[in-house]
């Protein structure tokens, strides 16, 4: 059989979600977030939301989420999409109101609204990406940048003395009484791409059932910051990163309910 | 016909009204002397009436981009505030003047700088009227009186608001926000449905019904031309503001030979300093600009040919006074007299500064 | 015994060239053109050994700019 009687429309078994554009992605070559994005408009259309949909974008490498993923937006100050997503579900209820955050944007500057928004239990669904850098800027320290690790605003590594210590946010979360759902995912490989797709539709029928906030951190690379090629980069991710933030479920309410 | 005389708070008429509008969300941050407006919402359960949504935020960073979001979803949201709370506001103010959204946002002022005192003050009038935040852009500016004013400012806030895409603020100070007086409240209105929201706002960010074109609320542009077009737009509008939204009263200025020029608490002290000037024989007039951005300059200017001098009393160190100097383009004496630090003045006081700086100057 | 066959889709255009999808392949179908880049100037990915494509769907599942679009047929 030649490879021309195979493409064929019925034989087709993966596609690229319709909801994922034309427009060329800007990020890096081997981004995570160009996964995760593609994993986002496809639970979209899945769960059949897309009329339903409302994302927030941050500031960081995934503020133009907005120009990929045809859905409307809403393009927050940086560290302030959870505030916003909060006013957006409470006065529409019937929406899926989601955030994409990185590192800087949900666990520094926008510490004290990530966490009240957690807190107060709005049913929204936050995707945060943990790349440990600061990537849209240009290489600095991000909060959970891991000690040792080289950046442009640590560049003989982080050093707890100097720097404090990488902050590692998501358990904190699961702690309060708001969050319904907490999990840790990556998109390395193809098995952890299909686990964080399942944590993200997860998340988003959390949101529809107004059940709570959800959290899903995926811990990604950045291989331009973290100047390595994009093989490397996820290798450095299993070897450095999974030790402090280790994969799995934080917090499941319902799977204890079951 | 509503005309049920009710006395009330500045600060509780303002909520009252609001929900009265046909409000859908409201996200604060207690702070003295603004916190009856969260205090009353919540009494008032709004929720279980209209289905306006009431919050209590985690700051005011927090509030006003909830307002932000709402009102990028074109829902008529608001928050209220005081001083401090206004400067960690001013972020949100850019963002949302920058998005073209229309909110309403009140400062109810109190003295400063820093933490200041809880008392009354107007020395945020520069960072209300020329815009506190980065970039150049200008909310519309109410001056409200009277607790009546609270609550009417309020309909005509969101009603320029939407009007223009613009944000609306209510400048108030603790003494109109504190003080109790007789107001009539608006009729109920019902809120808007989301159907009438999408035809009045086809911007709106609800989603994507029907498969329409996507809609995304931002204030990036990195396209250097695009984003020059984008402030020449927004210019437009405020020329537009200025050319039609000029609000101002006027007392006895026809025969005045001295002015004053004052707004909200200080114009109703005013008004008791003319009237004892005049039983001395020295015609006072007064401009309360009613709207101080956009700015009455036409009207101040016109009676500032025919006046001896102007005297502009301000809960502040000189901030009004520039506006009004550039409205007479110093071609005649304008005088200025403030109180500072939460203090007033009594009518008396504001005359012995006209005598003193003007009269026997 | 039915053997399984796949091929997949590359958009040259939209590829970057990152080789992720090359690393997930089981099968060493894909690799990098070495010769060649697209209009960005990416080497992009292309089926090497199309022979032996399971369509498994992996290279597609880690790409991250949804260039790889994937194909299956059981053969009796």
């Amino acid at each position: 059989m030649e490879n021309n009687d195979i493409i064929k429309l019925e034989n087709r078994v993966y596609k690229r979600p319709a909801l994922l554009n034309e427009a060329h992605m800007h990020y890096c070559p081997g981004c995570s977030h160009g996964v995760v994005h593609k994993l986002v408009a496809e639970v979209i259309e899945e769960l059949g939301l897309q009329e339903r949909a409302i994302g927030v974008s941050p500031v960081g490498c995934a503020v133009f989420a907005y120009n990929y993923i045809d859905i409307d937006w809403l393009e927050a100050a940086h560290g302030r999409a959870t505030a916003m997503a909060t006013a957006t579900k409470r006065l529409m209820p019937d929406k899926l109101v989601f955030t994409y955050q990185g590192d800087g944007d949900f666990a520094a500057i926008g510490t004290c609204e990530s966490i009240h928004s957690c807190n107060r239990g709005e049913s929204i669904a936050i995707i945060f990406i943990n790349n440990a850098i600061y990537g849209m800027t240009g290489g600095q320290m991000a909060p959970t940048t891991l000690l040792g690790q080289k950046t442009a605003t640590c560049p003989y590594g982080r050093c707890a003395d100097l720097n404090g210590y990488p902050l590692s946010i998501t358990p904190l979360l699961a702690q309060l009484d708001g969050t319904r759902y907490v999990t840790r995912q990556s998109v390395h490989t193809p098995a952890n791409v299909r686990k964080t797709k399942a944590a993200i539709k997860k998340a988003f029928l959390n949101s529809m059932e107004g059940k709570g906030t959800s959290v899903v951190e995926v811990v990604s690379t950045c291989n331009t910051g973290w100047k390595l090629t994009p093989e490397k980069a996820n290798k450095w991710m299993e070897e450095n990163m999974f030790a402090k933030y280790p994969l799995g479920d934080l917090k499941d309410v319902d799977a204890k309910n079951e | 016909m509503n005309d049920k005389v009710l006395l009330m708070k500045g600060n509780e008429a303002l909520a009252m009204a609001a929900i009265r509008y046909g409000a859908d969300g409201y996200f604060g941050y207690p702070i003295t002397p603004q916190s009856e407006v969260l205090e009353k919402l919540e009494e008032e359960m709004p929720w279980e009436t209209t289905g306006m949504v009431v919050l209590q935020a985690e700051s005011e960073v927090a509030a006003i981009n909830m307002v932000y979001a709402g009102a990028s979803c074109g829902k008529a949201v608001f928050t209220s505030t005081s001083s401090p709370g206004f400067s960690l506001m001013q972020e949100g103010m850019s963002y949302m003047c920058a998005s073209e959204v229309p909110a309403l946002v009140i400062n109810v002022m109190r003295g400063g700088p820093g933490l200041g005192t809880i008392h009354p003050s107007q020395a945020d009038y520069f960072q209300a009227c020329k815009g506190g935040g980065h970039g150049d852009y200008h909310p519309i500016v109410l001056a409200p009186a009277s607790v009546q004013e609270m609550a009417d400012f309020v309909a005509l806030g969101w009603d320029l608001a939407f009007k223009y895409r613009a944000v609306s603020l209510i400048l108030a100070d603790g003494l109109v926000g504190q003080m109790m007086e007789k107001v009539i409240l608006p009729e109920q209105r019902p809120r808007r449905t989301e159907e009438e929201i999408r035809k009045q706002c086809p911007w709106a960010v609800m989603g994507r019904k029907d498969m329409r074109p996507k809609n995304i609320i931002t204030s990036l542009e990195l396209d250097d031309d695009k984003m020059e077009a984008n402030n020449h737009r927004f210019q437009a509008t405020y020329r537009e503001i200025e050319k039609n939204e000029v609000r101002f009263e006027l007392v006895d200025t026809d025969d005045c030979d001295y002015l004053i020029v004052a707004f909200g608490s200080m114009a109703r002290i005013a008004m008791k300093t003319m009237e004892m000037a005049r039983e001395e024989g020295i015609k006072v007039g007064l401009v309360r600009p009613i709207t101080l951005w956009p700015f009455p300059v036409q009207p101040i200017a016109e009676i500032g040919k025919r006046v001896k001098g102007i005297l502009v009393p301000e809960l502040a160190a000189g901030q009004l006074i520039e506006d009004v100097k550039l409205a007479v383009e110093c071609k005649v004496p304008v005088a200025h007299f403030d109180r500072l630090g939460g203090n007033v003045p009594s009518p008396d006081e504001i005359l012995n500064a006209l005598k003193k700086e003007l009269i026997n100057a | 015994m039915a053997k399984i066959r796949g091929a997949v889709t590359v958009n040259t255009e939209r590829c970057k060239g990152c080789n992720l999808c090359v690393v997930a392949c089981p099968c060493d179908v894909l690799a990098l053109m070495q010769k060649e880049v697209n209009d960005r100037g990416y080497h992009f990915a292309y089926m090497a050994n199309p022979d032996k494509c399971i369509g498994c769907q992996s290279c597609a599942l880690v790409c991250p700019d949804a260039c790889i679009e994937v194909y299956r047929v059981v053969e009796k």
